[in-house]
């Protein structure tokens, strides 16, 4: 059993290119690349920076607020989950251009869980970046195929009686899990739900984890 | 981007639909693992331009209508080790469905 | 483990080396490692072309990938195979040229080398046979 995260990373900074060592091949053909087309006018510096601020500012926490506003708030919920992009630029999240996004409810009998076996997709305007996992064929080739042996390794097991539904990103769409509200937080405020929605419980590989929270106001 | 204008989708919402089994030119986003497979209409996403020809700089249109497609877990793979009633749902391009031709039974 | 993923490959019919839904890779790998700044930098110019500058939809970026080699397919991280990619559409779609690029990459190596870091000399392949065995 590998030994595995049960919790988001915090973000770190990234390491400036010269603490890691040589400049590989690739490393050598992205700056070629983005000073020839920076030369050329095909794109600015501030294009780039601007991007990488971006996605800097995209990341699980923010998935997790649209997770409590919908456990608190049942209408916000089904807007959520009826139009999600329009629900998201409610919470002031623009998803641009590249893709729709659709939220998709766990219930007390379906659990959901999301992959592009084809290559990668993932909701990153809300979620930030897919972890490895996600990426690797391991991942990709399994969680079709054997999707309750692939939970397992992850640390949970869901009984029988609860469908598991794989959701495969084929298309332009792409998909989060909104997870199920754990018993016992009926009276914590959006703040204290929102640090239990974790990632991996809107990917649909774990499950909410009110032990992330100490307190609950 | 979505909704573009193309053609009016031909299945509805709970149509029985089977993925084409053939092979793809170049790109394509029909899994290898649902290539004759059957599964039911859950909803209709819109209208894209075709990812197969937006892969070369061509414009992809008319803009094909996608459809979510629900299939069941034990029809895609048969040795399944879950519950008959887990599911397996992708995004499929029309010009990948065929309606599903009823058992000769039926 | 590489040649175990070749085999099941070379079983697997007449997929793309990309199409892995339904294969066995083995056990999730649960490491997990932050972005470098070159790796943030391939995304940014990726989207930016994409979306703003219309040089390429993302479709073309995905079919170029999926026509890497096994090998190649393999032994490349995500960021890798996505630079890669962008280098080739960008030619392809004559944006830049071989000849500049081949030029502007020797600059940069003594550029990096001249502020103090190795830089490899070796290029990006462009096919399955430019790999090293």
């Amino acid at each position: 059993m590998h030994d595995h995260h049960h919790h988001d990373h915090e973000p770190h900074p990234f390491q400036p290119d010269h603490d890691q060592g040589p400049a590989t091949p690739y490393e050598v053909l992205e700056q070629a690349i983005r000073e020839l087309l920076i030369e050329k006018g095909v794109l600015t510096n501030a294009d780039i920076s601007g991007h990488i601020d971006l996605m800097a500012s995209r990341n699980p926490a923010l998935g997790a607020k649209v997770v409590a506003r919908a456990w608190v708030d049942p209408a916000y919920r089904q807007r959520l989950l009826a139009d999600t992009r329009a629900a998201l630029m409610e919470l002031e999240i623009d998803i641009g251009d590249l893709a729709e996004f659709r939220a998709v409810e766990n219930t007390p009998l379906v659990h959901n869980v999301i992959v592009c076996t084809l290559c990668s997709c993932y909701p990153k305007l809300l979620l930030g970046y897919p972890p490895s996992w996600y990426k690797s064929v391991t991942y990709r080739s399994r969680v079709v195929h054997e999707p309750r042996q692939v939970l397992t390794e992850f640390g949970f097991t869901l009984p029988d009686n609860v469908e598991v539904r794989v959701h495969d990103s084929t298309a332009d769409l792409r998909y989060f899990v909104l997870p199920r509200r754990p018993e016992g937080t009926e009276s914590w405020t959006e703040e204290a739900l929102a640090r239990i929605v974790t990632r991996d419980s809107m990917i649909g590989t774990a499950l909410p984890d009110p032990s992330l929270v100490t307190t609950a106001g | 981007m979505t909704m573009e204008h193309g053609t009016p989708p031909r299945y509805a919402k709970g149509d029985k639909v089977r993925v084409d089994d053939r092979d793809a030119i170049g790109h394509c986003r029909t899994p290898w693992f649902l290539r004759g497979r059957t599964g039911t209409v859950v909803s209709i996403q819109g209208t894209f331009r075709d990812p197969e020809r937006l892969a070369y700089h061509y414009p992809g249109l008319p803009a094909l209508p996608l459809y979510k497609v629900r299939f069941n877990q034990r029809d895609l793979w048969p040795d399944y080790n879950g519950p008959e009633h887990d599911q397996l749902e992708a995004d499929i391009y029309e010009n990948w469905l065929r309606p599903a031709t009823p058992a000769p039974h039926e | 483990m590489p040649e175990k993923k070749n085999e099941y490959r070379a079983e697997a019919g007449g997929r793309t080396v990309h199409d892995v839904g339904g294969l066995d890779f083995g056990a999730v790998d649960f490491d997990e490692h932050d972005l470098a700044l070159w790796e943030r930098r391939v995304d940014a110019m990726i989207v930016q072309l994409a979306t703003k500058k219309g040089v390429f939809k993302v479709d073309a970026m995905r079919r170029v990938i999926e026509s890497y080699g096994e090998q190649q397919y393999d032994a490349t991280t995500y960021y890798e195979k996505w630079a890669r990619a962008l280098r080739n559409l960008l030619v392809e779609q004559n944006v830049i040229s071989r000849e500049e690029l081949d030029a502007k990459l020797v600059e940069t190596r003594a550029k990096m080398r001249a502020a103090g870091r190795e830089a490899s000399s070796e290029d990006v392949p462009w096919n399955e046979w430019d790999e090293k065995k």
